[in-house]
């Protein structure tokens, strides 16, 4: 892409034109390109109904929109169908969503889940307490030093008792890109489902769920230049025929009765209540942005980024990172001397400079590491260079003054 | 406000040789104070006479050099004072890094600890620099004896 073609994508931004801002902690949330925000606006100003409720034309017209995004979700991680696309109010509701519908269903005392040592505890707490309440068996994939997962290892781990495999795409903390299609390919070798999580990689990777063969796979909207509110699971169709509804109420009945009630089918047996109609409209138009770009060119963009700030922060003396393995995305962990990371953080922002520290929801990956926090930089295709090099001037500062 | 207006050469010095930095095997008081959301955990010992005088403090564990130094210098205003005379620093210290209209006599009575007051520009940095001092009032308000967990969540 060419810098004119960059700063017009930069442009469509706006939060990014306040002054002096080198937003680099899109890891955590992206900003909203101006499209999602009108789309947004325009449908409360103009479409705004409730869903699947009215007979009048303006809740037909609202539904159309929210079930229309469902379809560009099928299309964006080519689902087979659009009934296996379920909206959620995040990825962590999506998760807890499969330990409770299908994990409480179907797993037994004695079934073993597979979680790696550096999950999100989005995806590591729920899996843990499930193994606490019915007496299954946690097991851990271990990591390397550069922030690979121990494949070996994980082939151990596999047994018939394997009942789940619930595995990041992409590390959070360190950018580690894991070998799912393989990891889903063993595991189905054994009788095991998977759970992707791919809340890191799906405004970066260009995700097929049946190539994967995953059998769910979810995803946050807000780390896809989509608001917040809402969140995606696609579950097989018939793993999701045969899962319990997660909660109870209005939307989601076939009929009721005072003696009895029976459940829609998926995905409205999944999407209780009335859902947030304006944030789903919102990640439509978040979708048809990654799609007008195309997800390969925000992977040029965002290879370029993470080369460059590899390589200049490297530069500096006393400057370490942690996760350095071969395939990452544009997520970089670093701490500096042996200055706490709140305190590079903090000098960071005095410059203009928005940078994640803390332990990054997932603890169990610094105690991997041996630290409490780090500092982390992630990308977006909005990044340029000078938003790197604002990095790298804010850790020389950090430095003058701990010096 | 600069980053230098936070980190001034006291904070960092006291960051970087910490006083009183050590376990109190004699300690009458102890409290653990963590800090969930950033990692901050630190222990403080305090050793108090019968008649109420504090006569010795340590501290130990991990943090940022905000908490860190806000705990090395508690140790250095707090020697030699009464639990009662503590509590009133302790006071004013909190009131100054959490209120806007904070007044001048009690920040007076603070002495070097003014140097905190950059902090309250800094809310998320708050409760780096209370922690030590929220850790300090349970030891004292418990039995002497328990170990009291202190969380700023």
């Amino acid at each position: 892409m060419s810098i004119a073609d960059h700063s017009n994508l930069r442009a469509q931004f706006p939060v990014l034109k306040r002054e002096g801002l080198a937003y680099l902690d899109s890891a955590a949330s992206c900003q909203k390109p101006q499209s999602v925000i009108d789309t947004m606006t325009a449908f409360y100003q103009h479409d705004y109904a409730t869903v699947h409720r009215g007979v009048y034309r303006l809740s037909q017209d609202s539904t159309t929109q929210y079930d229309g995004v469902r379809t560009k979700i099928k299309t964006l991680i080519n689902a087979a169908h659009d009934r296996e696309i379920i909206f959620t109010k995040g990825a962590t509701e999506a998760i807890n969503l499969v330990a409770a519908c299908y994990g409480n269903t179907f797993f037994d005392e004695g079934d073993e889940l597979i979680v790696s040592e550096i999950e999100h505890h989005a995806n590591f707490v729920p899996w843990q307490q499930l193994a606490l309440e019915k007496n299954l068996i946690l097991k851990i994939i271990p990591v390397l030093d550069d922030g690979s997962l121990d494949m070996n290892a994980y082939q151990s781990l596999l047994s018939e008792n394997t009942a789940l495999v619930a595995i990041q795409h992409v590390s959070n903390v360190l950018g580690t890109i894991h070998p799912i299609k393989e990891m889903i390919q063993e595991a189905h070798t054994v009788g095991a489902k998977v759970l992707v999580d791919a809340c890191q990689s799906v405004s970066h990777i260009a995700i097929d769920v049946q190539d994967l063969d995953c059998d769910f796979l979810c995803f946050s909207s807000h780390k896809f230049y989509g608001p917040t509110g809402v969140g995606v699971l696609y579950g097989k169709d018939q793993l999701l025929e045969q899962m319990p509804p997660y909660q109870l109420g209005g939307d989601m009945i076939e009929s009721v009765t005072l003696e009895k009630t029976t459940y829609a089918k998926h995905p409205m047996r999944f999407e209780a209540g009335t859902p947030p109609i304006a944030e789903v409209i919102g990640l439509g138009a978040a979708c048809d942005f990654v799609s007008a770009i195309g997800l390969d060119q925000i992977a040029k963009i965002e290879e370029n980024l993470l080369k460059e700030a590899t390589e200049k922060l490297l530069a500096i003396p006393g400057v370490r990172l942690i996760g350095t393995a071969k395939d990452k995305t544009a997520v970089i962990s670093f701490l500096v001397d042996d200055i706490h990371p709140h305190d590079i953080g903090t000098v960071c922002d005095t410059q203009g400079v928005a940078i994640r520290a803390g332990h990054h929801c997932s603890q169990t990956t610094m105690t991997r590491y041996g630290v409490s926090a780090t500092a982390r930089a992630s990308f977006a295709c909005y990044n340029n260079s000078q938003d790197i090099d604002a990095l790298i001037k804010a850790i020389k500062h950090l430095q003058e003054i701990f010096g | 406000m600069t980053a230098r207006d936070l980190y001034q050469d006291m904070i960092l010095a006291h960051n970087k040789n910490p006083r009183n930095f050590k376990q109190l095997e004699d300690a009458t008081h102890v409290a653990h104070g963590v800090n969930p959301l950033c990692g901050d955990d630190f222990y403080i010992f305090l050793k108090i006479s019968s008649d109420g005088l504090i006569e010795d403090i340590g501290f130990d564990g991990s943090g940022c050099a905000i908490s860190k130094s806000s705990a090395s210098m508690l140790t250095t205003a707090l020697i030699g004072k009464t639990i009662s005379e503590a509590s009133t620093v302790k006071d004013g210290f909190i009131e100054m890094v959490t209120q806007d209209d904070c007044d001048q006599q009690a920040k007076d009575l603070l002495g070097k600890l003014k140097i905190f007051e950059g902090v309250k520009e800094y809310p998320i940095r708050v409760k780096c620099a209370t922690l030590i001092w929220r850790a300090f009032e349970s030891a004292v308000s418990a039995d002497s004896n328990t170990v009291i967990d202190v969380s700023t969540e």
